[in-house]
Formats: C-alpha cells, structure tokens, sequence
C-alpha cells in the first residue's frame, strides 16, 4: 500500500442479481479522507453498489475489482469486510427481536475492534458520548435492535454504530430518507463526527442533495444506469438539486 | 474469541454424552411384570398402600391404549420389554459427596453440580439411574423446617404427608404414563416448606440417566403451606447409545394459600431419549404456579406442563422454550384450567425447528363456567430455520364464562437473509449471527432463568447453532 492508494478502490465493477445486469463498468476512487456522494435516482443501481462492497450474498460479481486500502474485498466475506474496515449504514436496517441494543453494540464493537475495546469504563464513556451526540435516551440499551424503532430511530442507531465502530470506510445508504430536517441534521453532525478529523472516508448514497448540505463532499458521481455519467465537486449536487436528471439522462443516451 | 468457540470449548458437542461404567449393586432383568413393581416396592420396604397403588397403576398401563395423538409412530416404537425398570448403584443417599462412589461423583463434577452447590443453591439431589446418590440442603433452611429429600426417603420419613398429597394432582389414571410413573417410580424430590417460610435460593435436582436402555421414573412433590415460595430447578441429561431409554417422570405441586412455587427444567437429554413426563400443579387462593420449562434434547418429548387454578386470586404462568434438531420432535406446551374467579394465567411457548427437527405447540387453556373475571394470554412464536424442519400449532381453548378477558397471539418465522446479512456487516460470522437472532428469539425465557443457567443455555443454543446454515 503506497500514499496513495485509495481507501476505496473499484475498477470496471460489473454485478448484477440472477442473471439481470445491475452495475454496468464503475470506476471509482475514494482516497484517505474523503467523503464521495453517489446520486442517481431509484433504480439507478446505488444500493447495490453499497451491498456489493459490503458483501451480499444475493448479487454477483461478473467483472471488474473493488478494493479496501488495497486489499481485495470480494474474496472476503460480509464479516471479513467489517472487521477489516468497511462499514454500511442501511436505508432499511434489520429488526432482531430479542437481541438488546446494549449488548448487541458491545458484541459489534468486540467482533471489529476487539474485546479490549468493548469494555471498561472508556466503552462506556464513548458510548455516552455517542448516543448524547446523537439525541438518544439512555432507556434505548435496553430495546430490542430496529424492532419497533421509527425511521428516525433506525437511522439514529444506524449513526451509532458508525460511532462506535469507527471504519476505515464508512458507507451511508440513503440515512436521510425518512428522517425530517432535525434528523438530518443530528445524523449528519455524528457522520461529520465519524469521519472528518478522524482519517476515515465515506461514500453517501442519496438521491436528494439535503444531506450534502450538512455533510459536505469532496466529490459527487452521478449514476445512472449502473454507470457513473458525470463526477464533479459539491456544486454538481446543486446543480441536479435545480435541474433534475434528466439532462444528464438525456446527455448518457447521446453518449451511447 | 468468537463466541461460539466459547461455547464449544465450554460445552463440546452434546458434552454430556460420555458414559461410565456400569458398576450397579442392584440390577433388575429387562421387561415389566407385576412381579418387577412388587420387588421395586419390597426392596424400598414400602408400606402396604403404596404397594397396592403401584400394583393398581401397572395394570392401569398395561390396559391402556397408548395416546393417538403427539407422535403416535415413535410412542409405538418404545420397547418397554427392552428397558431397565430400577437399578441401582450406590450403597444409599449420601449427605457427603466424598461418600459418594468415585465414578458417579465424578460424573457430577464434570456436570458442574457441587460447584453450583457451593455458590448458588440452597440444596441439591443428584439421582443417578433409579435412585438419589447425594443429598444435601442448608442448615438454616432445616432448622426452618423445610423438608427436602429425596422421594423414596420422603416416603419413610413423612409417610403422612405423601399419603395425603400421592396421586392426588396427577391420578394414576390420568394417562399411560403417568400410571407407568406410579406403578415403578424411584427417586424424584419430596418438598415441603412449611407456612410463610422463604426459601430465598433456589434448590436443584440433578438428574442423570448412565446405563443403556435404562428407564427413569423419577417421581417428586412438592408442597409449599401457605404464604411460603420457593424455586426449585431440575436438569437433566444421559450418555448417547444407539439404543433408546425412557424417561418417564410425575411432577406434582401444591400451592396452598398465598404460596409460590416456581418450578425450572433444563432438559437435555441425548437424542436417544424418550422423554415422557406429566407435570401439573394446584394453585389454591391468591398463590402462583410457574413453570419455566426449556426443552433443548431428547428423542421424543411429550409435556404439557399444567396448573390448575382452583382458588380465587390464582395465577398460573408456563413459559417455555424447545429446540428441536436432526431427529427430534418435540411436542410440548402448557395446559391451564381456571376453576375460580379473577385467576389469571400466561402461557409463552417458543420452538426452534433446524435439520429436520419437528416442533409442535400443543396448548389446552378452559375457563369454567362460574369462574367470573379471569385473564388468559397465551403466545407462542416458532422460527424455522430451514426447509427440512416443521412446526405445528394446536391450540385448544374452551372459555365457558363470557366475562374473560382472553388474548391469543401465534407467529411462524423464518430468520430471512438480509437479517443475517445485517448482523454480518457488524462483523458477526454466519453461526454467530444466527446464534444472535435464535438467542433473541429465546430471550424472553432466558430473561426467567438464573443467570447461570442463562449463560449455559445460550451457549448451549450458540453450539446447536454452528455449521446450520449450508
């Protein structure tokens, strides 16, 4: 690993889920420190560009390479991917009845960083600081993880864990939608928290350009398609926020 | 380290699974016979009641008609003529574990149990075969009167008492089994705690099947005078053989007025067990019957723990839990009869089925015609873990007074891949994140047991959960 390769690294990505082609050639570099946007609309593929890194089972690869600190990520499994640094904030994150925030946080913590980082009082301490940060009652140790949380609790918790974890590679999917314009501000101090200052970098998946009001990126990638047609700084993100789509759709269609 | 490799090294696969040696002083001949209950009863020097009882509950078993519900092919397949009706392998009850023969003390000590005595238990039994090798309770509670023995020592030393309370839940005839039990029990406990006494710890018993193709019928009562508690926990588990044993218990509480008695198994017995037990309780005025029953072994297991609420005020609750892995079937659930006004009952069953396991819920609750005000709530959830597996529901509820308030809630889950990719993503492996979501599952039982056996049983569940998904 040299100065600069990227924390994230994908080359000529295609993937796609039974037999269906999804993602169709993406190239992307995310280098330490920084925070990329992907936009695009629904159905554009940006989901599963954030599934793909992370490792779900459902989609695959066909083509192409994607990388962590040049590492090859897709020999790697889901926990493989955590533990070495790669974190997903889901746009609908899972319910597991039974299983209590607090504990579930410790066990999450230990499982990446290790058991010495999930106990004592300096857990505890950063615990505190986190879930004060972000808004959230001491009484929500005790919940059940995602069961019954509203939309904003599940994003909130969603930041949380981001907090506490602490990735190399932070990847947020669509954590502005749902949430009114105090979510998401709340959620975007704690992404701020997490990865400004601290060396991390972040991939925001969204189709509005709110959240980029509040986290701002050093990079925005339109996809379409399943291909990125267009990579500018923030003023892009403003710049789709007035005009839509569609003339970058129109322009992609010219392309082809 | 991974979680599971905890449990692993804490558990080992089925670590109750080793046998001893048999070194038995005495052993019946295979098979049942009028003349096997007599001798059971002569070698215990029993008096003549119970005698006649024993010989009047056999041939009650003989006559009756094995079940036709439950799993009626592996009932028919018992071989009662194959199974060990009493042996015995000690010299008597000992009060000093170092009395106790080497080989079975050791048997205990590799389960855990004089370690827990030491730190957490009021009073512990150990049964080993047919009848109670170590025996053992507080002085502070014996001065307080509270009885705990052994059933055969029960017998001879408060003849009075059991005579009142025998077969008076549980009659002989009430079914196959539970004549079986009446007709050759050995062993079991004999509780009384006497009126307003607190018995703050909980008191174990510890059963353990060794031999091959050995029958137990434990048998215990359990009566708490008025305005006393106590907790009494029993686990159980037996070496894995080719060949099949029984285990055939009767369980009997009394809660007088104002009493509580809860009652805790951890049942894991080797899937070479057939594991046929029938539990019930009376709750008299204002007390509680509690059952927390976690079914996690066996071959077959049939019970339905019961509680019948006969006085005003009575509140029963059966919390229950069953796994039921490759080759098992485990038909459990919880019967509760409301006899008087404003009782209250709860019934949470939860089962796992994986690998071909088959889990059912089979629930009775009645409200009686002149019992005014009562409450029943009644949940029970199934997760199933794969395509192999099954889970069956068959809930009975007769509500003969129109005043009671009554809620029933039933769920079959499957644990769904994005659940698992989710955990995945937090760094848990694949058996970890299934242990996760079938702990929680489990959560609402594990949350009533003590602690100890809360954190065996997850790591018990975390082992049973490895190498589950292909």
């Amino acid at each position: 690993m040299t100065s600069d390769t990227p924390v994230l690294g994908i080359s000529e990505l295609h993937a796609g889920i039974d037999d269906t082609p999804i993602l169709r050639g993406i190239d992307l570099n995310i280098p330490p420190g920084e925070i990329h946007a992907i936009m695009g609309r629904n159905g554009s593929g940006k989901t599963t560009a954030a599934n793909i890194i992370m490792g779900h089972p459902d989609f695959e690869v066909t083509k192409g390479s994607v990388e962590l600190d040049g590492e090859d990520l897709l020999e790697m499994e889901p926990w493989e991917r955590a533990r070495a640094g790669v974190f997903l904030s889901f746009q609908y994150p899972q319910a597991v009845p039974g299983l209590q925030v607090g504990n579930f946080l410790r066990k999450s913590v230990a499982a990446i960083r290790g058991e010495e980082e999930a106990k004592g009082a300096e857990f505890r301490k950063k615990l505190k600081d986190a879930m004060t940060q972000l808004d959230i009652d001491r009484s929500f140790l005790g919940r059940y993880v995602n069961d019954g949380f509203s939309g904003g609790e599940k994003k909130r918790f969603e930041i949380l864990q981001l907090l506490l974890i602490q990735p190399k590679l932070a990847i947020l999917d669509e954590t502005d939608s749902g949430l009114d314009i105090d979510g998401i501000r709340t959620v975007a101090k704690g992404i701020n928290n997490a990865v400004r200052g601290t060396g991390s970098s972040a991939l925001i998946i969204t189709h509005y350009s709110r959240i980029l009001e509040h986290v701002q990126p050093d990079k925005v990638h339109v996809l379409i398609k399943g291909q990125i047609v267009k990579s500018g700084g923030p003023e892009l993100a403003l710049e789709l926020e007035e005009r839509g789509y569609e003339w970058l759709e129109k322009e992609a269609e010219g392309l082809a | 380290m991974p979680a599971n490799q905890v449990a692993r090294e804490a558990v080992g696969d089925y670590k109750a699974g080793w046998h001893d040696p048999e070194n038995s002083t005495v052993r019946f001949d295979f098979g049942l016979s009028e003349q096997v209950v007599r001798e059971i009863s002569a070698i215990k020097g029993e008096p003549q009641w119970m005698t006649d009882i024993r010989v009047k509950a056999f041939h009650h078993f003989m006559e009756r008609p094995m079940p036709t519900w439950g799993s009626t092919e592996l009932l028919n397949s018992i071989k009662f003529d194959e199974i060990c009706y009493f042996l015995r392998s000690g010299e008597g009850t000992e009060n000093d574990w170092d009395d106790v023969p080497e080989d079975v003390r050791n048997t205990f000590d590799k389960l855990g149990i004089p370690e827990a005595e030491q730190k957490w238990l009021s009073g512990v039994t150990a049964q080993y075969e047919s009848e109670a090798v170590y025996h053992s309770i507080r002085e502070d509670l014996e001065k307080q009167g509270v009885i705990f023995l052994d059933m055969d020592s029960g017998l001879r030393e408060h003849e009075d008492i059991v005579k009142k309370y025998f077969c008076s839940i549980i009659p002989y005839q009430d079914n196959k089994f539970s004549a079986l039990n009446t007709a050759v029990w050995s062993g079991g406990s004999f509780i009384y705690v006497p009126k307003g006494v607190h018995v703050e710890m909980p008191v174990q018993a510890y059963f353990r099947i060794n031999a091959k193709n050995m029958g137990q019928f434990e048998r215990t009562l359990i009566i708490a005078d008025e305005g006393s508690s106590i907790h009494y926990v029993e686990g159980c588990t037996a070496p894995t053989y080719s060949t099949d044993s029984l285990h055939s218990a009767v369980v009997e509480l009394i809660a007088l007025p104002g009493s509580y008695i809860r009652y805790t198994t951890i049942q894991n017995w080797s899937n070479n067990v057939y594991n046929l037990v029938t539990k019930r309780g009376i709750a008299h005025e204002n007390s509680t019957v509690e059952w927390v029953d976690g079914n996690i072994g066996s071959k077959l297991t049939m019970k339905y723990p019961a509680v019948i609420l006969k006085g005003e005020g009575s509140h029963a609750e059966v919390i229950s839990v069953a796994y039921a892995g490759e080759g098992m079937h485990q038909d459990a659930g919880a019967k509760v009869h409301h006899l008087a006004s404003n009782t209250t009952s709860k019934i949470l069953s939860k089962s796992i089925a994986k690998n071909g396991g088959r889990g059912s819920y089979r629930g009775m609750v009645s409200v009686s015609k002149k019992a005014e005000n009562c409450k029943v709530n009644v949940v029970c959830d199934a997760l199933i873990l794969d395509e192999q597996s099954q889970s069956d529901t068959y809930p009975t509820m007769e509500i003969k007074n129109p005043s009671c308030r009554c809620e029933h809630e039933a769920s079959v889950s499957k644990v769904s891949d994005d659940q698992l990719f989710y955990l995945m993503s937090r760094g848990h492996s694949e058996d970890e994140a299934l242990a996760l979501i079938v702990n929680g599952f489990f959560e609402p039982f594990v949350r009533e047991l003590p602690m100890e056996y809360a954190v065996e049983l997850n790591q018990l569940m975390a082992l049973e959960m490895e190498g589950s998904i292909g």
